[in-house]
Parts: structure tokens; sequence; C-alpha cells
């Protein structure tokens, strides 16, 4: 969808991103609470991971929060109970989800489709009722009270600005890199597989081994984000690993523009904020208000807020 | 008497909740499968429909003394109504694009409806009386049988059998099943085709109500029950294949009844079962047990 687009459109494109990140780099001194932000930014990360999938491979998982709840367990656990330092707690919890999403993945590619669809959700759904009644995670509880630490042993975390800062620029590498995965040979296969799966296959691309590798890293992403939530709010719960959390990343992605670089950090700041905002004004509503969200999208608006402005910048030309 | 070690009455006894529970996925997944056919549509709104064809039934008892048998028939035309609304309304915009939307679309309806009944009822489950006439239990001499529970065997078997008959041995069913392979071909013969979709979606819906009010009485009756259940009768859809309408329902029965006997033999595995026999399945014969790969 991108790739289509004029010069004109691109530089516009690349001088928003610039206004983005000049945005995101001042937030917390223009007010902006910091462990929101943060929070936000995690999510951003997980909604990127999905869009890798579902915006440039053609895979719809509806499990992704598997992904996210098990390195938000790895990482709380290692941290608090093993005594590891920050970094290597984030590096395990994102190692630990890349090696389930290597499991599931292998079993869900077996099936294309709307059936993989199900069958991902399925699989994390297994992984839920896992966490559920493993001794390490704390049952209904979760774990609680896990340490910032010191990143490298040097730079304490326990200060949410310093925090904020280290968590931008792990969302910034994350936003790069899935942009170089995508405009790379790599990338293009992926987005070959996409158009037309058997083309792709008659072409002579293995097409199972790219799709599980899209898998992995898009699980290992998604594992990244939920180790640093766990690092930001200090504790892992269950309903890190909820389906409901897998239907809003979709919903996230959505909303924002599935097949777009930013369309899914901008789905995922409204969504946050649109909780953050209504959490205490309309209590359990708010489930049938993202419902409501979901259904228009779907009926009226399925190309997001960046797809419709791209459609509509290219009107214009 | 023992069988491993477990007495012979527990065995038998978890066995029929099996059954049970087996009935509801069979009944579920033949709805699903049914709506995939002709709609092309994976609803996730199933699961709610069926929590909402409960409340009905609950409702209709506690606020207007509707007894438990008009309850049957009632529910099922009311969610089958909701579900005209709705695949007139939203649906109807989805047949010609990419599958997903379908399935977002329907997790969106199940949200709301989810949302609706949380404020309306709150999360705490609502207990649903045993109608008078299947109270009490039969002793069978090996085993005592509680009424209710042999009931909803038996009446999600006849309805489950119901649907095969209208399904693959009635001139209806034969428009529908036509329908499903080419539904151009069979508009151009003269049949409405629009009005079959419909009535396929409400019929659907019906069931799943249908399977709603049978279980008010032998589980909670709570909001979430419908996304708690609709995740499994997934994983019995992918196990199954979702082509043949024996295939969902001797599926569904099967699962119950392995997920049962997990529960006597290694309870902590019984939540989990159903998802491990999914991943085997997939890994020996990817579409499904009675499934055609397309």
């Amino acid at each position: 969808m991108v790739a289509a687009t004029s010069t004109t459109i691109e530089r516009r494109g690349r001088i928003a991103l610039w206004v983005g990140l000049a945005f995101l780099i001042i937030a917390p001194l223009i007010g902006l609470y910091p462990v929101f932000m943060m929070k936000a930014l995690c999510y951003a990360i997980f909604a990127c991971a999905f869009n890798l999938l579902l915006g440039f491979t053609g895979l719809l998982s509806f499990g992704h929060a598997a992904f996210l709840g098990a390195a938000a367990y790895f990482t709380g656990w290692l941290v608090r109970s093993a005594g590891l330092s920050p970094e290597l707690g984030v590096l395990g919890g994102t190692l630990g989800a890349a090696a389930i999403g290597l499991v599931v993945g292998a079993i869900a590619i077996r099936r294309q489709g709307i059936y993989f669809a199900m069958v991902t959700l399925a699989m994390a759904q297994m992984v839920y009722f896992v966490w559920l009644q493993a001794p390490f995670t704390g049952g209904e509880d979760g774990l609680q009270g896990v340490p910032r630490g010191k990143l490298f042993g040097l730079l304490p975390l326990a200060n949410d600005l310093t925090l904020y800062y280290v968590v931008l620029v792990v969302f910034v590498a994350v936003f790069l890199f899935i942009m170089r995965i995508v405009h790379s040979p790599y990338g293009q296969v992926l987005k070959a597989i996409r158009e037309n799966e058997p083309r792709a296959i008659s072409l002579g691309y293995d097409v199972d081994r790219y799709k599980l590798l899209a898998f992995v890293i898009s699980t290992a992403l998604a594992g990244l984000a939920g180790s640093l939530k766990t690092l930001i709010l200090g504790f892992a719960t269950l309903s890190d690993a909820h389906w409901s959390l897998s239907g809003e990343v979709v919903l996230m992605t959505l909303l924002g523009g599935m097949g777009t670089f930013a369309g899914p950090v901008i789905g995922a700041f409204t969504i946050i904020g649109l909780q953050d905002f209504l959490a205490d004004r309309v209590g359990s509503w708010i489930n049938v208000i993202i419902g409501v969200i979901f259904v228009v999208c779907v009926v009226a608006f399925r190309r997001g807020f960046i797809g419709e402005l791209l459609a509509w910048q290219r009107r214009r030309r | 008497m023992d069988i491993f070690g477990i007495p012979i009455q527990a065995f038998l006894g978890q066995l029929l909740l099996g059954l049970v529970n087996g009935s509801f996925y069979a009944m579920l997944s033949l709805g699903l499968a049914v709506i995939f056919g002709l709609l092309g549509i994976v609803n996730f709104a199933h699961g709610a429909l069926y929590m909402i064809g409960a409340y009905v039934a609950w409702i209709g008892l506690n606020k207007f003394g509707i007894n438990y048998w008009v309850s049957l028939v009632l529910a099922p035309v009311v969610v089958g109504a909701l579900g005209v609304v709705i695949e007139r309304t939203l649906l109807k915009h989805l047949y010609k694009i990419d599958p997903i939307y379908g399935l977002l679309l329907t997790f969106g309806l199940a949200l709301i409806a989810e949302g609706l009944f949380r404020e309306q009822f709150g999360v705490s489950g609502q207990q649903y009386e045993v109608p008078d006439l299947l109270q009490g239990a039969t002793n069978l001499g090996f085993m005592v049988l509680p009424n209710y529970r042999a009931w909803v065997v038996f009446a999600s078997l006849v309805v489950c059998l119901g649907t095969w008959f209208l399904i693959e041995r009635t001139r209806l069913g034969a428009y529908l099943r036509a329908g499903t392979e080419n539904p151009a071909l069979v508009q151009a013969f003269g049949i409405n085709v629009p009005l079959m979709v419909m009535l396929t979606y409400a019929g659907g819906a019906g069931l799943a109500a249908l399977a709603g009010v049978l279980a008010a009485p032998v589980i909670q009756v709570t909001p979430l029950m419908g996304s708690n259940l609709i995740i499994i009768v997934f994983a019995v859809v992918v196990i199954g294949g979702m082509g043949s309408i024996l295939g969902s329902i001797l599926t569904g029965l099967a699962l119950g009844l392995i997920e049962g006997l997990t529960k006597v033999f290694y309870p902590e595995a019984s939540n989990i079962v159903v998802f491990v026999i999914m991943a085997i399945v997939l890994m020996i014969r990817p579409a499904g047990l009675f499934g055609k790969e397309k």
C-alpha cells in the first residue's frame, strides 16, 4: 500500500515521522505523564510487531497477547526471583516469547486464512491456562513488586524520566528495524505471500519458512513490549495474556491503518489514551465502547487513520 | 467397584458431565460450520448469542415468570431475530471482502454484548432452577443419573440430528448446500439467496441460543460464559474441519468426553486437553479429521 506513493507523499511522510519523534522526545517535558507515555509506547511496539504479521504478511494472529504475557512473566521472574539485571531480564523475556512463538507458529502455519486466526487464538488460550496454573506466575495475583534495577549496572531506572528515554530508544529501534525488514528482499517476499500465496509458492519460495520467521520475529518483538511493560509498571498479571488484549492489538492496528508504518503507533496511542481517559468515567462501559469502535472500523473505516490519510493525499494530487 | 482406582460412580459422573459439555460443543460448532459454509464468516459472536440465550431464559423466569419450556422456544426466536438484524445491518456489507473482517466484526459484537450484560448483571453467576419435571435423579443400578443432564444430552442429540437431516436430506437443505458451493448459480435458478443467507445466520444464532437455555440450569449464567466457550469451540471446529455436519457433531461429543476423562485422571490438564489435541491433529492431519483441504 505504501510502495505506490509518489515522492512528495513520501517526503511528507518522512517529515511527519520526524515531527512525531520530536513530539515523543519533548512529551514528558510538556507535562505528559511519563508512565502513561511509556505504557503507550510499549503497546505501540506490540502493535507494530503485530502489524508485521497482519499488515505486511497477511497473517491474522488472534493470540498475540500470549507472547506479550509470556515475556512479561519471564522478565518479572528473572528480575525479581533470579535477581538478574534489567537488560538480561528483558533479553530473557524476549527470547522466551520467541521460543513459544516458534512452537505456536510451527503449528499455526499449517492452516491458512481464517483458520490461522482460530488456531492462534486457541493456542494462546492454552498458554493462558498454563500461566493460570503454573507455580511461578502467582496465579490470579500475578507477579508483584518487580524492581527496575540499574541498566548495565550503571544507570538507575527508578526515575520515570530516565526509563522513559530508554523505552523511547527501544521503540525507535524497533520501528526502524521493522521498516528495514519490510523494505528488504525478505520483506518483499512477505508482501508477495500476502498478495498471492500460491503464486509465491510457484515462484519457488519456501513460503512456510518465510511465514514462520515472520511469526517468530513478530512474537519476539511482542515479547520485548511485554518485558518492558513489566519493568515500567513493576508487575505482570494474567490480563497481559488474556484474549481481550489479543483483540485490542488487532483494533489498534486496524484503527491506525494496517500495512502502514505509523498506523499501529497512532492506533495504540488512541486506544491506550481512550482507556486511560475513560477508565474512571464510564467503568465497564469501556468494553462496549471498544466493541463499537471495532464494528465501526470494520464496516466503514477499514483503511484506518493513516490509510485514509494516504488515500486522501493521493486523491488530492 | 473401581476403574483405575477411581470409584465408578465418580467416573461415570464425570463422563456424563463431559458428554453434557460435548453436547454444547456439538451444537455450537454445528451452527458455526453452517454459518461459515454459506456466509464465509467465522462468527465470533456465537458465544455471545449462546450467552444471550441463557439470559433470555433467566430474565424470562425471574422477571416475567416464563417457564423453562416456553423459554426453550422463546430464546431461539428472540436471538434468531437479533441474528436477522445483525445480518441485515452489518454482515451483509462484508461478503465480498477478506473473511478476517467478518471475524473482527463479530468479535466487536461479542465485546458489545458482553459489556452490556456485565453492566446490567455484574460478573457473578446467576442460578437457574432446574424445571420441576426434570428435577431429581434416576438410579440405574450402576450409577445415579441426574435427570436434567440426561435430558440435555438427549435434547441436543435430537437437535443436532434434526439439523443434519434438514441440511442433508431435505429440499431446503439441498438449496443451502448448493448455495455454499456456488451462490451465483443458485441465484440464477431463481432462489432468493440473500434471504437464505439471512435465515441461515438466524438459524445458527437460534441454535446457539437453544444451547444457552439448555446450559442455563447446569452452569452459572454469567456474561462471560460465551467467550470462555467460543474459544474451545473454535478448537473443536479446527479439529473436526468445518466441511461436515456429522463430523462437527461427533467431534464435539468426543472432545467433551475426552475432557471429562481428563478431569478424572489428570484434572490439572482438563483446561488445555482440547487445545493439545488440536495441536496434535494439526501436525498429523492439517485439514482436520473430517475436513477437505481446499
